[in-house]
Formats: C-alpha cells, structure tokens, sequence
C-alpha cells in the first residue's frame, strides 16, 4: 500500500452557518501540516470539485439545516460518509441560524434585502435555494456519529477530535456549548 | 443538665459509600457534605426547596419510586444510589427537555461560560438534544431601568420567586398560567418596570441560574452571578434567631 | 339534636309525603337540567294545581337517576314508573296517566322500563337517595336516615370506634389511588390534639367524568356527614369542601345543605350538645385539574398557586396551613354514614377481598345506555358495558374502555372479564380512577385517543417540573406526528422513552400517569400504531394524513 491510499479521505461541508467553525478549523495553524500528511480533504468550501465525492471516510458538518438545498445536501452526504461529524452548535442545536425560527423566514428576507439594501433593494428568488419556515439541526435528519460543540468549537478542540478519528477511536468531546 | 434536644444521628450509605448525617439532614446535604455530586439547578442553599428540576433523583433501596434527594430526609441503614446507568439516562433526558423547551441560544447569552445550564449539560456529558426543539416564541422585558428578563432562557426554577418572597420579602415575582404556557411574572403579570413591589434589590438576578435575568449593559458572556449574598444573609438571620 | 328528635322530624316527613297519593321525581340535576328538566318540573305543578290535584300528587326536584342519556327523566315512585325525555307538553299527559291508571305506553309518552340491566344490576349505597329525595330538603335526607351516622357516632361511639369501624369496613380511596381510609383517618388522629383540618376533594376533573357532582347535586348531606364523621374521628374542627366553579348547581345545593344542618344544630358549635364542633366552608376551584391533586389542592385553599409539592411530608402529618389534614374524595365520603349506620361487616360483605364495597362510574362513549351507574366491587368490565351499558350501538364492534382519565389506561376486548377492583384494574395496566369509564368502538383510532388525553395532560401540567411539563409537550408532538402520518418508527421509539422518563421522573401523580393512554395503547393497540408510521394509514379511519386532507 502506497502513502497516499493509506490516506484519510476527509471532507468539510458548509450548511447554514458562519464559517466561523471553519476558521476555527483553520486555526489548528501548523497543525493543518500534521494532519495533512495523513488526510486527504476530498470535498470542502474550497474544493474545486462540482459533485461531493463517495468512500468519504469522515466529513465535518458546519451549520444547520435552513432549505430543502441543505437537507438535500446532508442526505447525499450523509449516504457516502463513513463518520459524519457535527461541528459546532448550528450543526448540533441550529444555535443563531435558528434564531430566525420566531420571526419566520420572510422577516430575515425583508430585513437584509429590502430594509438594509441600499441599491437595487429586491429580495433574490433565482439560483439561491428558498429557505425552510423552520431552521433545524443536522441530527434530526440524518443519524450522527459525533457532536463537537462550540461556537465555535476551539481549534485544540477540532484538532483533538480529529487526531482521535485518525486514531480509529470514537471520540466523545467533553465541551461546552457556546 | 440543659434542656437542649438532643442532636440524633443517622448512618447510611451513598453508592456505597457509609455517611453519618443529623437526622434532619436531605441527601443533598449529606452528600454536599463528603463531596458526592448531585446535579441539581432548582435547588440553592439559603432558599427553599422546591424539587421541580428533578436532577437531584437517587434511587433508594427497598423504595420503588425515585426519590428527590433536595427534600428527601435521611434514615438510618439508607441505601442510597446516587449513579446508575438509569439515572444517567433519566438526568440527561430531564436536560434535554428543557434545552428543547425554549431557546436557550448559549453562543449569544449574556451568561455564556457562567450559565448554571451550560454546566450541566457539561457535566452530565450532554452532547446534542435528541428531542425535537420546539422554538416558542418568547418575550424579552426590558421594561426595568437596571434589569431585563429574558424569557427564552428561562427553565422555571423558580429560584427568583423564592429569593424575592423569602430573602426580600417582596414576592414581586411568581409565576403565571400552565405547563409550556408558564411564565414568570412581576405584580400581575405587568412589565418589571412598572412593578410597584419590585424594590429593585437585584438578588432575582443574581440567583438565576441562566441567562433569563441579567443586568443591563452585559453583553454576551458577561454577566456572571454574584450569589455570596444568599448564605451570607442566611447565617445571619439564622445567628439572630 | 338527639337521635330521638332525627326520628320525630323523619316521621313528620314521612306523614306529609304520605300524604299523596302519587310522588313524580323529576331529575333536576345538570345532566336533566340542560335538556330543560326544570321546565319540566314546572309544568308538572302547574298542570297538578290546574288539575285540582294539588293534594293527591306531590311533585318534588330530585338528583340524578343515573339513565343521564335519557334525559330528562321523570319517574313516577308510587307507580315504578319512569318516562324518558319527557318535555314540558308530556305534562298533561304524565297527571292523567296518574289521575286515570291509563296505559302509559299508548300515549306518547316515552315509558323506560326500569327491571332491565341497566337498573337491576346495579347496587346503590353511595347513590341511595339520588333521584329519591329533594337535595335542597335537609328533611327529606333525615326521611332516608340521614344523620343517624353523625349523631350516633358523636353520641355513642368514641373516636378510635368509628375508626375501628371505617378500618374494618375495608373502605379504599375512591379518588383513585384505594389508600385505606380507615388507616387515613388513623394516621390524622393519632397526630394528637392540635389544630387539625378535614378536607373534601370534589375538584373532579377528568374527561366525562361527573360522579362527584352527581352526588353533590343529588345529596349534598350525605357527604357533609361523612365529613363531620370523620372530624369527629380525627378530631378536626374545620372542614372545606374544594369544588369546581364548573359545578354551580353543586356548589348550591352544598351551600344550601351547610346552611340548613348549621340551622338544626348538625353542624357548627358542640354538635348535638357534646364538646365536638366541626364548621364547613366550601372553596371555588378555578378548574385547574392538577388541583386535584392533594397537595396542590391545599395549596390553593391556602391561597396560593395550585401547584403539587413533594410528599413527603404527607398532608397528615403537615397539610393545610401546616396542620394535619384529612383529604378523601367526595364518593369516599359518601360512604362513610352507610358504614357508621350498617355496620363495617354489611360493608365488608360487598365487593372483592380487598375492594369493598360500590363503586360509582360515569359511563359514556359507545354505549346504548350512558350515565352515572353504581356497582359492586369485582363487577366484569363485561357485565358493565355489555349488560349495564346495553352493549355497543349500531351493530359496531367493542374496542377499548378507558377507565381513570388522562392517568388510566384503554383495556381491550382479550380484559372484558377482568374483574373492577383496584388490583385487577392496575395488573392489566389502568386504574381505578375516580370513576370515569369511557368506551370505544371499532371507529376510534387508539392512538387519537392517546392523543387526546396526552393534550389533556399537556395543559393541565401545572409547569412545575420540567418532565412533566416538557416532557407531555414532546409526547403530544410525537402523538400529532404519528396521527398526522409523518412519523418513523424512531419517533415511536421516541415516544416510549419519553412515556418511562416522564412516568418515572415526574413530581406527582399527574406526570407519573400521563403516560398510562400512550403506554397501554401501545402495549394492546401496537399495531394502529405500526400502521400509521408504515404508511399503512389509520386502520379506523379517523387520522387524515396531511395529503388526504388537501385532497
């Protein structure tokens, strides 16, 4: 077996959420250099690949699921990965992306495209997907494997549960929400 | 010889574990007392107890109902568990419920990092909440010069209403109307601000175990609870008595 | 008041009742009263004073007589006659049936047959006088015995002796949970000589339940007996009666019935000239139904809001204003002056080794013959719906009876012989209760109906403990899911785990039970469940899926 068959297919997925848990990612800093040599990062936001792969052995999830895009999404996802990690409290709680669930999709629309436009105001009904009435977690869709909470999740934190993976155990991160 | 009552003491054990406690004594207490964790969040030393958060269950030997340890007394030769897979379980489930029952949002709470909630579903290992969220829509009054009570966060634990009706003496707080549908309330239901009982002390706040009640001007994570007052003020009026 | 004088003033009664030769009852109590029973009372005078028969034919306002579906009754004692749905225009009618002894049966008129099922199978202790006598009359209760218990109890018998009696009659709770009454008021007395409180629990609030305000509509003095009784026992001097606003005509009659004993000296100070004092006042419940619930009962008596509290310490010992306090139910106290005035082994002698005596059912849902029916202990379910009951209408099929309210349980067809006591009841998974009995037929869908009783519960939670109060909240959404045809078969599993978190975790018997409908549906009717999350649909046809309801 050669290095790179050994490899770690990893994938990073970005639902409705910040991307701050992928800056948090990003901050695991000169560990990335560590993990990279045992990973291969088959599908993420800067992926250029246009279908998400199959034989995905981990895929982190960041956000919450806001349109029939998302659930569509997560599904397809959730059939071609072995572990499917929830990252962060969008993903686990839907956290501030569900705050919209007590004013209702159209106020969130109104609001950012309409009230605070200042050119052109016009809520966009092509190409971007319709949002959900209600916001929800990942888990209440698809089964998952591993909660990683946090808002987002510390980089020592994602680095530790990611180690684990590679590790072939099972992690049970012990953080708080938040 | 004085006339004093005599003190009796009771012996059992907890998860195994042989404890001496006075007979008037709450498995709480005793287990306080030896460094045995309970959860609890209704619960808070210098007011009364409740037993409406149901964390604080043990199971006892030869009792085939779970019991409260906040109110339930000690006996002699008590068999109490205090662990068990099953109270695990039901504790975890109890947790969830209420992070489901409302919105309890931590990332942007005024309490992130010092919220008595957040540390427990810490502490008692919980990581996601299998119930569905119910997402309720929930009023925020901040009709008070100093305070605002957010009713998103709030668990009903009742802590404010006991500390205004024990410990001040106000009673400004209570509690309004049935199951999901309940609300803790100023007066008769009229905003805080407006409130003729409220005399402003602030210990509501400062007994809260969420984000529910918070001072004015404390952004995300910055209100953390001062509570020294409580058994501070207890001690007293116990020493005057 | 002395057992002498109680004689002299039934036999007055007695003698003036006997003076007519005809006695009609109308049944004004709510269930005759709302399909217009007082006009028909009023019509029935007026033609009796038209007719110049002011003298021959009494006509009085009685409680209820049971047959409620068949209201409003009117029976004719001296006859052993009884008319069903009788209007104001049956009046002339029913007087010259009376005047003439013509047949009743040609004369449209509505003629019930009382020596079928529905009568003779039924033992009254508890209902003795409904339907008898005039609930707003004291003199008509002494007629029937009435305070003969009270005044030989105070003047005969010491207080451990009446309890020796209740004890020994084997007398149970007939709110629902069958403690031992006797062992009650055993407990409350032995707390010595203090300050204490006796208190009846008529916040009876169960879906189509109506036993309580039947017998406090019907005989209101029988149940302040019990009570005065029982604080002679105990050795209280104040009583409350905690009843609904909901129940105007009870609390009427009640305040009526106070007034009058208060006036004959049966009530009040030194009662029939002894030291023994015993007030009764009565309390408005706002229709909370956990106030039911004893703790949270005496909470609201203290003013406060009506929320359960955790026992122990048990009201007995620390209950109203911290004194002890006895709390029984209306119908248990109902019991208590048949007791006194029969004896505990004539009470011993009916029912079950461990349930004695009656017990008092509000019968409603698929049956030929709802209302309010007494029966003995270890009765089949069987004989009550099928023979009582008249069996299912319209040829349809026997389902499930749900007896106890949102905390019981739906038995099925394979329990029919189960015996009724409190025992058999909770081995097949129910409860007694406090006597609600609804049947169901092949047209209900099981898990509706556990739907159903799950938003009962829901909205009745007081919101004090979090398992109950957001715990019946998911079970209903999961229930709405299910019945709405979205649900998985992970929701049922969902579902059951909620049904042993709530059942287990829960502060007082309202969560503990809110799970039973949910539990025993599913344990006896899984299928309909199976069948709503497999796309199979609602085998009764009651559930429309979200797609069948566009369409």
């Amino acid at each position: 077996m050669t290095a790179t068959q050994t490899k770690v297919r990893l994938a990073t997925v970005w639902l409705d959420g910040c991307s701050g848990c992928h800056m948090s990612l990003l901050d695991t800093d000169e560990r990335l250099v560590a993990l990279a040599q045992r990973v291969t990062v088959v599908w993420g936001p800067l992926v250029d690949a246009k279908q998400f792969p199959e034989n995905v052995d981990v895929t982190l999830v960041e956000g919450a699921i806001s349109s029939e895009d998302d659930l569509h999404r997560i599904r397809l996802v959730r059939a071609r990965t072995k572990i499917l990690v929830t990252l962060g409290d969008c993903a686990i709680t839907g956290n501030v992306s569900a705050m919209r669930n007590n004013f209702g999709a159209n106020a969130v629309l109104k609001r950012a495209y309409l009230e605070n436009a200042t050119l052109d105001a016009q809520i966009p009904r092509q190409v971007i997907p319709a949002l959900n009435a209600i916001v929800r977690p990942v888990h209440e869709f698809v089964p998952v494997d591993v909660f990683v909470p946090g808002c987002p999740p510390s980089a020592d934190l994602i680095f530790s549960v990611l180690s684990e993976l590679l590790e072939g155990k099972m992690p049970n991160p012990a953080a708080k929400f938040g | 010889m004085s006339a004093r009552a005599p003190i009796r003491v009771k012996t059992l054990t907890i998860d195994g574990r042989e404890v001496g406690a006075r007979e008037d004594q709450t498995i709480l207490e005793v287990a306080r007392e030896n460094n045995i964790f309970i959860p609890t969040l209704c619960n808070l030393p210098g007011l009364s107890n409740a037993g409406a958060c149901r964390l604080c269950i043990v199971e006892v030997k030869g009792v085939n109902k779970l019991l409260p340890a906040c109110v339930t007394r000690v006996a002699e030769g008590m068999e109490v568990t205090v662990n068990s897979e099953r109270l695990a379980k039901f504790r975890r489930g109890i947790l969830e419920l209420v992070f489901a029952e409302r919105n309890h949002v931590c990332s942007v709470c005024v309490t992130n990092g010092h919220c008595d909630l957040q540390n427990m579903a810490l502490k008692l290992g919980m990581t996601h909440v299998h119930f569905p969220y119910q997402y309720p829509r929930m009023p925020v009054d901040a009709s008070h010069e100093r305070f605002v009570v957010d009713h998103n966060r709030c668990i009903l634990c009742a802590r404010c209403v006991r500390v205004c009706d024990e410990i001040e003496g106000a009673h400004t707080w209570d509690i309004m109307s049935r199951g999901v549908e309940c609300r803790v309330i100023t007066d008769l239901a009229q905003p805080w601000g407006k409130s003729e009982s409220c005399t402003g002390c602030g210990k509501c706040v400062q007994v809260c175990p969420t984000g529910a009640l918070s001072e004015k001007g404390k952004s995300v994570a910055e209100m953390s609870k001062r509570r020294q007052f409580l058994p501070y003020l207890t001690l007293m009026r116990e020493g005057r008595r | 008041m002395t057992i002498e004088e109680l004689h002299k003033i039934a036999q007055t009664e007695r003698d003036a009742e006997k003076k007519f030769q005809h006695h009609v009852c109308v049944c004004i109590a709510a269930g005759c009263l709302s399909s217009g029973a007082d006009h028909v009372r009023d019509a029935l005078k007026k033609e009796v004073a038209e007719s110049g028969m002011k003298n021959e034919v009494l006509v009085k306002g009685v409680g209820c007589m049971g047959l409620c579906s068949a209201g409003p009754l009117v029976t004719v004692e001296t006859e052993d006659q009884m008319f069903a749905s009788v209007t104001p225009e049956d009046a002339p009618e029913i007087i010259r049936t009376l005047d003439t002894g013509a047949d009743a049966g040609s004369s449209g008129l509505h003629p019930c047959p009382t020596n079928v099922p529905f009568f003779e199978r039924q033992k009254k202790i508890v209902l003795e006088n409904s339907g008898k006598i005039d609930p707003e009359r004291i003199e008509d209760y002494i007629a029937h015995d009435g305070y003969l218990a009270l005044v030989t109890a105070i003047t005969e018998m010491t207080p451990l002796e009446v309890i020796e009696q209740v004890k020994n009659s084997g007398l149970r709770g007939r709110g629902g949970a069958g403690y031992p009454t006797g062992l009650k008021w055993s407990t409350v007395a032995k707390t010595g000589e203090q300050e204490k409180y006796v208190i009846c629990n008529a916040d009876e609030g169960d879906p189509g339940a109506f036993m309580d305000r039947a017998v406090l509509e019907s005989d209101p003095h029988r149940v302040l007996e019990g009570m005065a009784i029982a604080a002679y026992a105990v050795g209280a001097q104040k009583g409350y009666i905690y009843v609904r606003a909901e129940y105007p005509l009870a609390v009427k009659h009640l305040k009526t019935a106070i007034k009058q004993a208060e006036r004959m000296g049966l009530l009040g100070n030194s009662i029939s000239g002894t030291r023994f004092s015993f007030h009764i006042d009565i309390r408005l419940g706002a229709g909370a139904f956990v106030c039911g619930e004893e703790t949270a009962l005496i909470a609201s008596i203290e003013g406060k809001r009506g929320t359960p509290r955790p026992r122990p310490p048990f009201p007995a010992e620390s209950g109203l204003w911290e004194c002890p306090t006895l709390i029984n139910n209306v119908e248990t106290f109902a019991n208590i002056a048949p007791i006194v005035r029969h004896g505990a082994e004539w009470f011993a002698a009916i029912g079950t080794e461990k349930s004695k005596g009656t017990k008092v059912f509000a019968l409603a849902g698929r049956v030929e013959n709802t209302g309010l029916i007494e029966v003995p202990m270890g009765i089949t379910l069987r004989e009550i719906i099928h023979q009582i009951g008249g069996g299912i209408p319209d040829g349809k099929q026997y389902k499930a009876v749900q007896t106890g309210g949102p905390s019981g349980g739906c038995i099925p067809a394979e329990h029919l012989d189960s015996p009724v006591d409190y025992e058999s009841l909770a081995r097949i998974g129910s409860i007694m209760g406090s006597g609600g009995m609804i049947v169901m037929d092949e047209t209900s869908c099981m898990v509706d109906v556990a739907k159903y009783f799950m938003e009962f519960c829901m909205s009745e939670s007081c919101g004090k403990c979090i398992p109950c109060r957001a715990g019946t909240q998911q079970m209903h959404g999961i229930l709405e899911k299910i019945t709405a045809g979205e649900a998985t078969p992970a929701d049922v599993a969902l579902l059951e785990e909620l049904c042993e978190l709530v059942r287990s975790t829960s502060l007082c018997g309202l969560g503990q039970s809110a799970p039973n409908p949910v539990v025993t549906t599913l344990k006896y009717f899984r299928d309909e469940y199976d069948a709503h999350v497999t796309g199979a649909g609602c085998p009764a046809g009651t559930c429309k899926t979200k797609d069948e309801v566009t369409v």
